[in-house]
């Protein structure tokens, strides 16, 4: 089984904050990581391979520096990685995006399952996966949260819902989403390390993923950002004192008031 | 990329003044971009000079624009239930297309419409279109999708609003993508830009440490999906009167490749947590499984919904679908109670626009009490069964 997973480079939200006196983003000190949701993807792409046999492609469009999550997926038990990238992407949307990575994968011969994680947690979208999909006109499911059966023809897995979970079965190839309750990811191995170190990094620039600039980055990109802002602030914090019985009195009086 | 005419550029720092990302400043008297910048836009347009512009920025419009008219809600139908954020959806929609002077319109896809219809006409819609079709029994991204983009293609209209459910989230990124346009998740705010009335979106980005409003109003349809209780639903209206136009779908676009074999729903008699206006949640302050049926029975008493942190879940005191945070569910309930959770900023992304927090924690110092509206420094274990008795008191008489 061929599995392509698609993974991004995101900012550490717990780095990301707004000085409030510059109304500005600050990235001092801001870390990069995978996507927590990619790490689910590959960790479930890695148990397929090891149940069923086959290669597990780590995949990302981003800037060069996106190579070091490429490396880490590696360590962690991906076999190849592929880094789709060039100035020509900047500013992508996820249409945009959308189209770069199913160039890419069709540059890379396709795959029998394609892996994501729900949603980038520095966008919150969850636009990418199902677009993928779509530009490569396959079925796909969101927010899996376990695969039930698996061989190399058909899946059955668990969506979930708001209301529940949907057991579905789909066709090979498909593409799917996965919501972290699928599986615990494990550490990097030494061993995968070394491999990761080692690595030859594949890198696709615009020109060999034969793409039409005109659908690329900010010019293939319908949505763009008007304006910026920091969140309105709340209103002052009111710290309920007194005893227990009078907290719990003051409170109840403010929660019976809501309810 | 971003050119800076630096023969225009006259060193007034309007643009350092304008950037939300710390990406451009004014270094001897000319503009300086650095690799911050994300290609917003926001300093071309406060540059009183002209002397900034993003290459590929000047957009070519469709030449059709003007045939997409009138504002579409899709109507989310499932197990025999039209979805909450339905009808807070018809209420802003209502307000959109007042504003434009274009009609209000619902699309149900389902097997049985039965006064569905009805209802969505009393909640603002002028017109109804109605899918109604055994492939549609179950939810599946494909038949769903494809329904939607032919009406889409067929009727034309110039926004279509989906709530950012489990649904909405899947299959409208699929209609999104086929027909090639924009597409905003998990909007707070909508308005009609006066000028040229293309729609603006507004929603949080980086886990609500910002707001972004976005545009994509040189393709149609403009489309976005919208939170759940943040938008205000219309009182119902029996009276209204409103078209019923049913469609057919080619049944080669209602196949579906995914299969749905089964539906499990949710545990007990649990409350929605997307949809609940209290949520009561709870995390590792409760210490273990028997300290946290604390959280369910106040929820309960308080007819709201259980959460939790990720410390709860992953302790295996609450399933994952309970879990608020950056690797589970964003809620913005009225009133959040938070008990025994800390409030790392994991957990404060997916909940901090709720429009009332409550803390109770040990820990005065504990970040939780940063976004908080009414803060308690004490005991959950002293706290909770108090407050439970008295709500149950109060409730009783």
């Amino acid at each position: 089984m061929k599995i392509i997973v698609c993974v991004k480079q995101v900012p550490d939200a717990k780095d990301v904050r707004l000085d409030p006196k510059t109304n500005t983003l600050s990235r001092e000190g801001v870390q990069s990581i995978i996507n927590p949701y990619d790490r689910h993807a590959l960790e479930e792409a890695v148990r397929l391979k090891e149940k069923h046999g086959g290669t597990v492609i780590v995949l990302t469009m981003g800037p060069p520096q996106a190579a070091e999550i490429l490396r880490e997926s590696v360590s962690c038990g991906a076999d190849e990685a592929v880094l789709v990238s060039d100035r020509a992407f900047a500013g992508a949307d996820t249409l945009a995006t959308t189209y770069t990575l199913s160039q890419a994968i069709k540059k890379i011969g396709g795959a029998d399952l394609i892996l994501c994680g729900k949603q980038a947690i520095d966008g919150d979208t969850a636009q990418v996966g199902p677009g993928l999909a779509v530009r490569m006109d396959i079925p796909y499911v969101t927010c899996v949260r376990r695969i039930v059966e698996a061989n190399d023809q058909t899946f059955v897995v668990e969506r979930l819902m708001d209301d529940g979970y949907d057991e579905v079965e789909v066709a090979l190839p498909a593409l799917f989403t996965v919501v972290k309750e699928i599986n615990e990811p494990r550490l990097p191995s030494l061993k995968g390390k070394m491999k990761a170190k080692k690595l030859a990094i594949t890198t696709l620039t615009a020109a060999d993923i034969d793409a039409d600039t005109a659908q690329l980055g900010l010019k293939g990109s319908p949505t763009w950002v008007v304006r910026v802002f920091a969140p309105q602030l709340k209103g002052d914090r009111t710290m309920i004192e007194g005893t227990v019985q009078e907290q719990v009195n003051q409170l109840a009086e403010k929660l019976l008031e809501w309810c | 990329m971003l050119l800076i005419d630096i023969d225009a550029c006259i060193g007034c720092g309007l643009c350092e003044a304008n950037c939300a990302f710390d990406a451009i400043h004014v270094v001897d008297g000319i503009a300086e971009v650095n690799e911050n910048c994300v290609l917003c836009g926001g300093c071309v347009d406060s540059c009183e000079a002209g002397a900034l512009k993003i290459e590929g920025m000047d957009r070519e419009e469709k030449d059709d624009l003007f045939s997409w008219t009138g504002i579409w809600v899709y109507a989310e139908y499932r197990h025999g239930r039209i979805a909450p954020v339905t009808h807070e959806l018809l209420g802003v929609g209502r307000k959109l297309a007042d504003q434009k002077r274009v009609p209000l319109s619902a699309v149900l896809l389902t097997d049985h419409a039965g006064d569905v219809p009805a209802q969505l006409i009393s909640s603002g819609a002028d017109k109804v279109y109605v899918v109604e079709d055994q492939a549609l029994a179950q939810f599946t991204d494909e038949a769903y999708g494809n329904a939607l983009e032919d009406l889409a293609r067929q009727y034309k209209p110039e926004v279509i609003l989906a709530g950012a459910t489990a649904i909405g989230r899947s299959f409208i990124p699929r209609v999104a993508t086929s027909l090639k346009t924009g597409l905003t998740a998990d909007c707070t705010q909508l308005d009609i830009q006066p000028e040229d009335g293309a729609l603006l979106q507004t929603r949080p980005a980086f886990g609500g440490n910002i707001m972004a409003t976005i545009a994509s109003s040189n393709t149609r349809p403009q489309m976005a999906t919208v939170r759940p209780l943040v938008m205000k639903a219309n009182a119902p209206d029996p009276a209204r009167q409103g078209k019923i136009i049913h469609c057919t779908i080619a049944p080669a676009r209602l196949a579906s490749r995914v299969k749905v074999r089964n539906f499990v729903a949710l545990e007990g008699d649990q409350v929605n947590l997307n949809e609940a206006d209290i949520v009561v949640s709870g995390g590792r302050g409760l210490e273990g499984e028997k300290g946290f049926a604390l959280i369910t029975e106040l929820a309960h008493q308080l007819d709201g919904a259980v959460a939790a942190s990720r410390a709860a879940v992953d302790s295996g005191w609450v399933p994952y679908p309970h879990q608020v945070g950056q690797t589970g569910k964003t809620v913005s309930p009225k009133v959040y109670i938070a008990c025994g959770i800390s409030g790392a900023i994991q957990h404060l992304v997916g909940m901090q626009s709720s429009d009332t927090i409550v803390a109770i924690n040990r820990d005065p110092h504990a970040p939780i009490f940063d976004v908080a509206t009414y803060g308690v420094v004490g005991d959950v274990f002293e706290i909770l069964p108090k407050l439970i008795e008295k709500i149950k008191q109060a409730r009783s008489s």
